[in-house]
């Protein structure tokens, strides 16, 4: 930035940084229309998974609605773990420790992309889709935008990754660390909210 | 090649401004072609396919096209200006803000040319219809989709401007209306904005890949569209005004040679709608059944109370005020009293069991547009007179100002009012014809006739746009002796808006700077 005598920037939190934290409120709304939608499509149903929804055909065509618990507790646990291996490279970078910033995002990204091929998998091995009832459609709706939010936001860490391979961050200068581990952590929070309501809810 | 590539503030204020007037003669050319379907009892000037696309195209242009991006663009303009600042926060991200505006357009008139054409729903695409409608459905979705994003950023955008990069001595509390209701406005956009794109996701997952969100054989549920889509459309109308207001409040006090009534209690009344807009989407659902009703009308009544503040400010202002009748305070006026009435019969419908007669007849239709065009549309001429010095450096001409202004204030209640009339005797919105022992075609012809002298009310207008383009600029710096920092620049203001600026202390420092030259002057 120039030396203007006409940009007033203030102390305290940059611009960017409030713009982003404004980006990430819009982005809580986003989700909170589509568990709005879920929490309407479960208090609609007498029981739930609805299984008496299915038609004969579904039945016959070996759609089940139910869901994989052991797998996706050992994923969310391995995104927690992630949240807490980039949130271990901001306070390293904060030291000016860069090469600490370089692990904790490797780490981070690789649990990351572990998440996404779990989730993958999970999808694979599940006996119903997205047009399988209001069920299939609210779990791969609400995991599928999760799931691509964890995509950016792996693809944002390896941007970053790159930026701290170039020796851009310092104790000092690192806000785009910052950035990425609240996203990061956002991430994180929006999938245990969706965790729990998918998978804990008692039916 | 410079205008494609700008991220000056004030040029890409100025092409919001000719993309939005655009989309508003675009609707409003669609808006004749519905007048004219409606003039006489069982017409045949538009099949009934196509006057659903158009019926659905004027409120989709006029809305997502023209309204909600206008504000961007005054905001665009004058709120940098206002607060003393260079530019906006980001104006890289304030560029992509504006060019999303015209691919979403161009989806969403791709759908004429699709099978099956445009968007036919209505601008509220209600499921069923709009899960089963062709594919110029999908076309809108994405465009509205894209429009959402555009706003949404731009939203961030202006809260971070207004937050941080105010100039020495300009308070949040000094900060001109306009940039205040600009800040609520974006408020409204940042949170309300993303529930209509998950809204809008929804519909297109049950579209494409068979989702039962909407579906009731899937477990889904059809009022759940309502809920979702109003929870953003509602403070969106509000997104729709509230800018409006804030025009409204900067040239009332300046034409009135008086300083706004109760700057503060505007401030909070702003903030006031703002906060209940969220809690009032479902005064638009009463007859679903599925709402609780006493609530949703306890708190529609509720927004009555700020936003009656407001005319209590406004009244104030020109109360006793030397008031001068040029066309900015003319379209100010006639905002005060077009918007009183569309605040009124707005209230009458969010009594219950008043709604349920009213429900989806042409009393919603009068309504809306006693707000949007008496409100909104009359509130963008009125800025476009009092800022047009400002950023083409040109005066329009006055008494031109005036007919516009008298042809269309007549048109537009000549249109309107009827609308009321024929929402009591039961004729039900967006239907394309009647039959002609109805008794509603006096009053439809009247409402066409208006239309068409609305319409007749621009040609004066353009006129005058031309006319001052086609002088040389005679670049007035503040032709009309203003309150805010605008008008402390010359016209247009330089890239960098301002060489210095007067101190300011108050909400209105250019009147300070006034006073001292004449206490110096006749010291």
């Amino acid at each position: 930035m120039t030396a203007g005598t006409t940009i007033h920037q203030k102390e305290g939190m940059s611009n960017g940084m409030l713009g982003f934290i404004l980006f990430l409120a819009s982005e809580v709304m986003f989700f909170g229309g589509l568990f709005a939608a879920y929490f309407i499509a479960r208090a609609d149903s007498p029981s739930w998974p609805p299984t008496e929804l299915l038609s004969p055909q579904q039945i016959a065509d070996g759609v089940k609605l139910e869901l994989e618990v052991v797998m996706v507790a050992i994923s969310t646990g391995i995104l927690i773990l992630s949240s807490i291996t980039v949130q271990w490279g901001v306070f390293q970078i904060q030291r000016g420790n860069q090469k600490g910033l370089l692990w904790g995002l490797f780490i981070s990204i690789f649990l990351g992309v572990v998440f996404l091929v779990m989730q993958m998998y999970d999808y694979t091995q599940l006996h119903f889709r997205a047009d399988d009832t209001v069920f299939g459609t609210t779990f791969y709706t609400l995991t599928g935008f999760h799931g691509a939010h964890v995509a950016g936001g792996v693809v944002f860490m390896i941007l970053i990754l790159g930026r701290s391979l170039a020796g851009h961050f310092s104790a000092e200068h690192h806000e785009a660390v910052e950035a990425a581990s609240m996203y990061w952590h956002f991430v994180d929070i929006v999938w245990l909210a969706l965790f729990a309501t998918l998978y804990l809810i008692p039916t | 090649m410079d205008w494609l590539t700008t991220v000056d503030h004030k040029k890409l204020g100025i092409l919001y401004l000719w993309f939005t007037l655009f989309f508003f003669a675009v609707g409003g050319i669609f808006a004749l072609l519905v007048r004219t379907q409606l003039a006489v009892g069982e017409n045949t000037f538009l099949a009934n396919d196509a006057y659903n696309q158009i019926f659905t195209m004027h409120a989709s242009s006029m809305l997502f096209l023209f309204i909600i991006p206008i504000w961007a663009g005054f905001g665009n303009y004058f709120v940098p200006l206002h607060i003393g600042a260079m530019d906006m926060a980001f104006p890289r991200i304030n560029a992509l803000s504006f060019w999303m505006l015209p691919p979403a357009a161009i989806l969403m008139f791709a759908g004429f040319l699709v099978d099956g054409g445009a968007a036919a729903g209505g601008w509220t695409a209600y499921t069923p219809l709009s899960r089963q409608a062709g594919m110029g459905m999908d076309l809108w979705i994405l465009a509205v989709l894209l429009l959402g994003m555009s706003s949404t950023i731009g939203a961030a955008n202006f809260l971070v401007t207004m937050f941080r990069m105010r100039a020495p001595g300009m308070t949040m509390f000094r900060m001109p209306i306009f940039s205040w209701t600009m800040l609520v406005t974006a408020l409204l956009q940042l949170l309300a904005t993303p529930v209509l794109a998950a809204a809008l996701a929804m519909l297109f997952i049950d579209r494409n890949y068979g989702g039962a969100f909407f579906d009731p054989n899937g477990g889904g549920n059809v009022v759940l569209w309502q809920n979702v889509f109003w929870f953003y459309s509602h403070p969106a109308v509000y997104i729709m005004i509230l800018p409006g207001m804030g025009i409204i409040s900067e040239i009332l006090p300046v034409f009135s040679r008086k300083p706004l009534f109760g700057y503060k209690a505007f401030v909070f009344a702003t903030m006031g709608i703002g906060a209940l807009g969220f809690s009032v989407w479902a005064h638009h659902m009463f007859t679903t059944g599925a709402v609780l009703l006493p609530f949703f009308g306890i708190m529609t009544f509720m927004i009555g109370v700020p936003t009656g503040v407001k005319i209590f400010n406004w009244l104030g202002t020109v109360w006793g005020g030397s008031i001068s009748f040029k066309s900015p305070m003319l379209w100010g006026l006639g905002f005060v009293s077009m918007f009183l009435i569309g605040g009124l019969n707005g209230t009458f419908s969010a009594a219950v069991p008043v709604d349920f007669a009213l429900h989806d007849t042409y009393f919603v239709v009068a309504h809306i547009h006693y707000v949007l065009f008496g409100g909104s549309v009359m509130a963008v001429f009125a800025g476009l007179y009092y800022w047009f010095p400002k950023i083409w450096g040109r005066m329009l001409d006055e008494r031109l100002g005036q007919l516009h202004f008298v042809l269309g204030f007549i048109g537009f209640n000549l249109t309107f009012f009827p609308m009321h009339l024929l929402g009591l005797d039961g004729m039900p919105r967006r239907i394309a014809t009647y039959a002609n022992d109805t008794g509603w075609e006096p009053m439809n012809l009247l409402s066409t006739i208006g239309a068409f002298l609305i319409a007749v009310s621009m040609i004066p207008f353009i006129i005058n746009v031309v006319l001052a383009f086609r002088r040389p600029p005679d670049q007035p710096n503040d032709p009309w002796e203003g309150n805010t920092l605008e008008w402390a620049t010359t016209s247009p203001p330089p890239v960098h808006n301002f060489d210095s600026l007067p101190p300011i202390k108050s909400e209105r420092p250019l009147f300070d700077a006034r006073q001292e030259n004449k206490d110096t002057e006749t010291n």
